[in-house]
């Protein structure tokens, strides 16, 4: 464990040197965000401009949703899909032996081999428009429910890792993947709505086969203080069972793996 | 007549062009299956429209029904529209290995309309049974009974397909110039996100912003071939939207063929 932790403080630290050679790509990303926050807020806007609730949820408790959202799209863009593409590409050209030889733990060095900090420019993004929901709701969280979104959020965070741990163990059998980045986003997409707004298959879909609910729904109820303890509980546990999952199915891909020596 | 031989090579080297893209598109089979799914974000703005058309009522104009015609309606020409040059483009000019496509005796942009028109009938394949469901669904009332229109719809699918292509072609030349082209494709998506009638029907955008929606390409890329199909718009309007449409095409495959020309120019990879 302790190994494990050190490993990922080297990583991050390499990450963040390396980062800072590439200062331009600051304003860069960060004026890519920015225009990103106005096309997922766009169909919001237009929705609220015609209707004062959809499906329970005001215009600013909605924007909470989307302030989530938009944090985790920072972490997701900044760590999770660039070393998604880096994975997919060892698996091609049979370059992951590199990374099999090395004595850590295989899925910690391919999931912390490329994070990219100023992608995370987003999660300023995020962090804004959850301050200015708040504010718009004239609401104050308590300590409770504070900490409660924050938990639910780490979760979330868990939650997506795994999801694309699972993805990234498809490529293991089908070699040619390159638009796992595309479709791990547009399903992330949909995330940027309260979950209640979908119903019949969407809601099935939305809630147990891609939890999309987790990702951003809970976080922005726990804020709320609308979520009941019985589906935090839920949700929390709903995110250690795809954790342990994807660690079952990433060891079991690993051995479908044929090196390029092999 | 000198001038026109390289279109007639172009053109009789396109069969076999075709068909080696067609090839391919079966070859990679699972690939083709998870671009299939990174497109559903028109079912997901068919769920939420429908809801709230089915909480407080009909939204400029459009009821429940009229929600779910074109949003499956746009997934569909979404699929008949699809293009994925600049990414191609992108990657082999970084990698060099444009110059292959450089050696041969027909114009590039002519080899990668073919490959991206080439996966055409496996799309169709998978979208027609989408389309089938949509006639049953939506009732037959919501396609337009109006046969010049279809006409037109063919005009304007086609247009939008040439229009996706000819922007995306000059967005992957210029890697040519620097290497982070695909910055701007990430940005021209967002735009057509929002304006092309992808994630809201440019009739429910408020006045002012309408107006100059439809002065923008986006729309004709998605917006109005679906607005035609299900009958949302007469003759005339179809005739303007088709007039903005093709003014368009044309100039994006002038800033195409200009942006690539001067790219190949100061394109220095070894043995070029």
């Amino acid at each position: 464990m302790r190994r494990a932790l050190q490993l990922l403080g080297a990583q991050l630290r390499v990450a963040a040197l390396t980062s800072l050679q590439y200062r331009a790509d600051f304003f860069a990303d960060g004026v890519m965000s920015l225009f990103w926050l106005a096309v997922t807020l766009a169909p919001l806007l237009i929705v609220f401009d015609r209707r004062p609730t959809l499906a329970g949820w005001t215009f600013p408790a909605a924007l909470l949703v989307i302030g989530w959202f938009t944090l985790l799209k920072g972490v997701l863009d900044g760590a999770v899909n660039p070393c998604l593409v880096a994975i997919v590409e060892h698996i091609r050209k049979g370059t992951l032996d590199f990374v099999l030889l090395k004595p850590a733990d295989a899925q910690l060095l391919v999931s912390t081999s490329r994070i990219l900090p100023w992608r995370g420019a987003d999660a300023l993004g995020g962090v804004a428009v959850l301050g200015f929901a708040l504010v718009k709701l004239r609401h104050l969280p308590t300590a409770g429910q504070a900490a409660a979104s924050v938990v639910l959020f780490l979760a979330a965070v868990a939650l997506l890792y795994s999801l694309w741990i699972l993805a990234v163990s498809i490529a293991f059998w089908v070699v040619k993947l390159d638009n796992l980045v595309y479709l791990f986003g547009s399903i992330f997409d949909a995330a940027r709505w309260p979950v209640s707004v979908f119903r019949g298959v969407f809601r099935f879909l939305f809630t147990f086969v891609v939890p999309l609910a987790i990702l951003t729904t809970y976080p922005a109820m726990a804020l709320l203080g609308t979520l009941t303890w019985r589906t935090g509980a839920l949700a929390l546990s709903g995110a250690v069972v795809f954790f342990l999952a994807a660690r079952l199915v990433f060891g079991e891909a690993l051995r479908h793996y044929t090196s390029a020596s092999s | 007549m000198r001038a026109l031989a390289p279109a007639r090579r172009a053109l009789r080297a396109f069969p076999t062009l075709l068909a080696v893209g067609a090839a391919e598109a079966v070859a990679y089979r699972a690939e083709f299956v998870v671009w299939l799914l990174t497109t559903t974000m028109p079912l997901i703005m068919l769920a939420l429209w429908t809801e709230v058309a089915r909480e407080g009522g009909p939204v400029g104009g459009y009821d429940t029904r009229d929600f779910t015609a074109y949003f499956l309606a746009a997934f569909v020409v979404r699929q008949l529209t699809g293009v994925w040059v600049a990414w191609d483009m992108n990657r082999e000019i970084r990698e060099g290995l444009i110059s292959m496509r450089l050696l041969r005796p027909v114009h590039p942009l002519a080899a990668y309309a073919a490959e991206n028109l080439a996966v055409l009938p496996l799309r169709l394949l998978l979208c027609l049974p989408i389309a089938i469901a949509a006639l049953v669904a939506a009732g037959r009332g919501h396609l337009t009974a109006d046969p010049l229109l279809w006409f037109a719809f063919a005009a304007a699918v086609g247009g939008g397909w040439l229009l996706g292509f000819g922007v995306m072609s000059a967005i992957g030349a210029l890697a040519f110039f620097f290497e982070q082209s695909l910055a701007v494709a990430d940005f021209w998506f967002g735009l057509f996100y929002v304006l092309s009638g992808y994630f809201v029907p440019v009739a429910l955008f408020p006045a002012a912003v309408r107006r100059v929606v439809l002065a923008l390409p986006f729309r004709g890329m998605l917006g109005l071939p679906v607005e035609i199909l299900i009958g949302r718009i007469g003759r005339p309007e179809a005739l303007s939207g088709l007039a903005i449409e093709w003014a368009w095409v044309a100039a994006a495959w002038v800033a195409a063929l200009a942006v690539f020309r001067r790219g190949v120019r100061r394109y220095s990879a070894y043995g070029a």
